[in-house]
């Protein structure tokens, strides 16, 4: 069992209420859900769809080829009904009605129907309700989960045009549900901000910018709660200022963007750097350059990330991969930041920062806090305390102002002393630099090596990062039964691990990249970092996500093109 | 040494000045420790944020906390420190250059905010760290290295701005009025709120239109019988630039501060003593489930 449900209209119209209603109804009959919005950067018209996927084994992405298509417009007839094979379904309201898609076509007096439960805004429900019908939903699960997305009034009419919608059609999809296993149900962005929560953010500051708000949104949602501050900033540059100064004085802070904004935060990455402030950044990548496609995907900001700011200064850069890595990955970021007084980057895009999927919930006991600050062995024994001390690890004893008896913190963007006051001089600029540099031997110790998925010991190897894991994955169960093929998944791209690279390219006779930038970002890195060249490379670069059957498509090309 | 002594070093730092022989930062220095020592505070209990300039070197030359970050950016991590440190005493010290000009954008939004701060300009109305070039608040027609045929651009009036955004606490300050000047930064840092001080200063090597005798020529103190809390007296006040420039507070009236609208936070320890765990998260989970 795997169904693929797409939902589309303007903006508006409620396709994303629609979408809701299905994919929560789906989650909790057990299913595994892949829900993946694509909108237009606009409130009201245009084009808006939700591809709804649900399977009864772990699904990692989207799919190109629908089952059921709901239209709530004759745009999403048009642009979609192509995807349709001999055994889908698409439903709309009569007036749609097109020579496309004639023969799997259901046109249904939707907006009467709506009109007679009570309301026209409820066109969607009543498609939904039919929807349900085509499925054989069993009513009775549905209206907890309609109880819980509804208030009163609005519930009634919803429950209104759900059952009418369900007495429109007859039943054409057989559903074999699995046992329930414990879910939830996460975007990228709501696994980054409940990563953060859980790794004891008390301080974020952000200014919003699609697709990265769904992070700040999700933080301020909980800020009474959590008892945190989410302040928005005037700006990008005052939001990272802002979470440095409380990085700074203590407290664990954070802030996102998405490239453009990034821009603006560059100089501050350095300032975090060269004041040796804890920083965790979460930059949620779109097509650029400047405005580019607000709402749609690209992983674009690679090479940025990795040189934003001048000069030279440690950083860790992490790619999440999916929305249950986005959640590890913060925290363990959050204690690496504490732990070498340094930025660190977590880098996702509009595809993982919007996608809902399925997964188990999160452990949260095997997760810790790791401050690394110093304590009273260090203020108490010093007679003066020197915030950038030279010691043999390189690392500084890191106090807090006001939490340090007499003592005092200084910290300086300029070139500094052991103290923090500004200095020119030569000896100590180097001893700064070294001392400052020497964390990325320690980070490159940290690193984690890549996702492997396929054979260990493939003659193709495809190369990909962050959010990729999930179509690459689909794409090698689509292709391993008739090649030798395998793929490694980067999360931990600055500073590279290189180790399962290095040995599972023994027998590779086909390297392939495959990412969603134009110019290959990931191989120029591994080119740079290890001298490998990748010998063929799959981009995508129209702001849309691969999916697996994509990227298994273009594999085969490649390979075609090589014989 | 008496203990009157070891207090007067209370807060001298061992770092070198880097100021030029008669610059009127060593005024603003020395009033700043005074009205700190007057005031009882501790170096520990100070921070000192400032951004890149002449003025943004004092708290060097002081001993607190410091955080000396970006040009222009003096004012985003002091107001975060405060908001994550409430004990904290946080200052800014930035230059006319740093505040209104790389930093107007920070100027205008903090004043909204109205964190407990107080914020001391030093405004020589030109730029000095880079050798004299137009700052914000140079007069029109005034010849720099860079305004080769006099200054085209209208200088703004900070005190006016300020007035406009909602400040709370608006004064001027001038280095040749010492005990003035000691009084007004006493008077800021205990304002309940964001405290400005337009702090009038000569630069000896690069302003040789704003001279010490220029301001001592017109600065005159605002009666005590000023009625301190009447926005439109003040705006009018604040317009008065020329032969007779006022100095003292303009404006001052208590509004909520920015940690008083935190009223989640009312009854909690303050956000770096914030006891938490892992687990304490979890709950979160329930409404993806």
């Amino acid at each position: 069992m795997d169904f693929n449900i797409l939902v589309g209209g303007a903006a508006g119209q409620g396709v994303d209420t629609v979408a809701k209603v299905l994919e929560l109804i789906l989650k909790k009959q057990g299913v595994e859900v892949f829900s993946h919005k694509d909108y237009m950067s606009r409130v009201r018209g245009g084009h808006n769809f939700h591809q709804i996927r649900f399977a009864n084994r772990p699904i990692y992405s989207h799919r190109e080829t629908l089952d059921v298509l709901l239209a709530l417009d004759s745009t999403t007839v048009e642009v979609h009904a192509s995807r349709l094979s001999a055994q889908s379904v698409l439903i709309g309201d009569k007036s749609y009605r097109t020579e496309i898609g004639e023969g799997k076509a259901l046109w249904l007096p939707l907006k009467e129907k709506a009109i007679e439960a009570g309301t026209k805004l409820t066109e969607g429900t009543v498609a939904a309700g039919a929807v349900l019908r085509l499925f054989d939903f069993d009513f009775e699960k549905v209206w907890p989960v309609l109880h819980s997305l509804f208030k009163a009034e609005i519930f009634e009419v919803n429950r209104r045009a759900l059952e009418i919608g369900y007495t429109l059609v007859e039943p054409q999809f057989k559903l074999d549900f699995p046992e329930i296993q414990p879910r939830i149900m996460v975007t990228g962005n709501q696994a980054i901000g409940l990563g953060a929560l859980a790794a004891g953010v008390s301080f974020y500051s952000g200014y919003p910018m699609t697709p990265s708000t769904g992070i700040m949104s999700y933080l301020a949602d909980k800020m009474e709660e959590a008892g945190i501050v989410v302040e928005q900033a005037e700006d990008e540059i005052a939001a990272i200022n802002m979470a440095i100064g409380a990085s700074y004085a203590g407290a664990r802070a954070m802030t996102a963007t998405s490239g453009g904004g990034f821009c603006l935060m560059v100089e501050g990455l350095g300032l975090a750097a060269m004041t040796e402030t804890p920083l965790v950044i979460a930059e949620i990548q779109r097509p650029g350059p400047v405005t580019g496609f607000p709402t749609r995907t690209e992983q674009g900001d690679l090479s940025f990330v990795l040189t934003a700011s001048q000069g030279e200064f440690p950083r860790m850069v992490i790619a999440l991969r999916d929305p249950e890595d986005a959640f590890y990955q913060t925290v363990r970021a959050f204690n690496l930041a504490d732990k070498y007084q340094i930025p660190v980057i977590l880098l996702g895009d509009q595809y993982l920062g919007d996608y809902y999927q399925t997964i188990p919930p999160f452990d949260f006991s095997s997760l810790t806090i790791e401050r690394a600050l110093a304590g009273e062995e260090v203020w108490k024994k010093q007679e003066h305390y020197q915030r950038y001390k030279l010691t043999e690890d390189g690392i500084s004893p890191r106090l807090v102002p006001g939490r340090c008896g007499t003592q005092v913190v200084l910290a300086d963007s300029d070139e500094h002393t052991e103290d923090g006051h500004i200095t020119e001089a030569a000896n100590v600029r180097v001893a700064m630099t070294k001392k400052r540099l020497q964390r990325l031997a320690y980070l490159k110790k940290e690193t984690q090596e890549p996702w492997v998925f396929g054979q260990t010991d493939p003659e193709i190897l495809l190369l990909a990062w962050g959010s990729s894991a999930g179509p690459v994955r689909e794409a090698i169960e689509l292709l391993e039964e008739d090649y030798s093929i395998g793929a490694l998944i980067f999360g931990d791209i600055y500073p590279l691990p290189t180790k399962l690279l290095t040995d599972m390219k023994a027998n590779v006779t086909m390297l392939i990249n495959v990412e969603q930038n134009a110019t290959g970002q990931l191989a120029a890195l591994i080119r740079q970092e290890t001298l490998i060249d990748c010998t063929h490379s799959i981009l995508r670069y129209d702001g849309r996500p691969m999916s697996g059957q994509y990227i298994s498509d273009r594999v085969k090309e490649v390979i075609a093109s090589d014989k | 040494m008496t203990n009157e002594a070891e207090s007067q070093k209370l807060f001298d730092s061992d770092d070198e000045i880097a100021w030029c022989p008669g610059c009127g930062n060593f005024a603003i220095l020395t009033a700043i420790k005074t009205a700190l020592l007057e005031l009882n505070k501790r170096p520990e209990e100070i921070l000192m944020v400032s951004g890149i300039g002449q003025a943004a070197k004092l708290p060097h030359y002081i001993r607190t906390n410091v955080f000396n970050g970006l040009h222009g950016r003096a004012l985003p991590p002091a107001v975060a420190a405060k908001i994550v440190n409430p004990g904290l005493t946080v200052i800014v010290h930035s230059g006319d250059g740093d505040t209104y000009g790389e930093g107007g954008n920070h100027f205008i939004h903090n004043i909204r905010r109205n964190v407990d701060i107080a914020h001391f300009v030093h405004d020589n109305q030109i730029y000095a760290l880079t050798k004299g070039q137009a700052s914000p608040t140079t007069a029109l027609g005034q010849v720099t290295g860079i305004q080769t045929q006099g200054n085209i651009d209208q200088p703004l009036n900070p005190l006016l701005l300020a007035l406009a955004a909602g400040a709370s606490f608006v004064a001027r300050g001038f280095t040749g009025h010492l005990e003035h000047l000691i009084s007004l930064m006493k008077e800021a840092i205990n304002h309940p709120g964001y405290a400005l001080i337009d702090i009038l200063q000569p630069c000896v090597s690069f302003n040789k239109v704003n001279t010490h005798r220029w301001y001592a020529d017109r600065v005159y103190e605002l009666p005590k019988d000023y009625d301190t809390g009447n926005l439109n007296h003040a705006l009018e006040q604040a317009m008065e630039w020329g032969e007779k420039i006022p100095i003292g507070i303009f404006y001052r009236v208590e509004k909520p501060t920015f940690a008083d609208r935190l009223v989640w936070l009312a009854d909690r320890p303050s956000l770096i003593d914030r006891v938490w765990e892992p687990r304490d998260a979890e709950k979160f989970m329930k409404e993806l489930e």
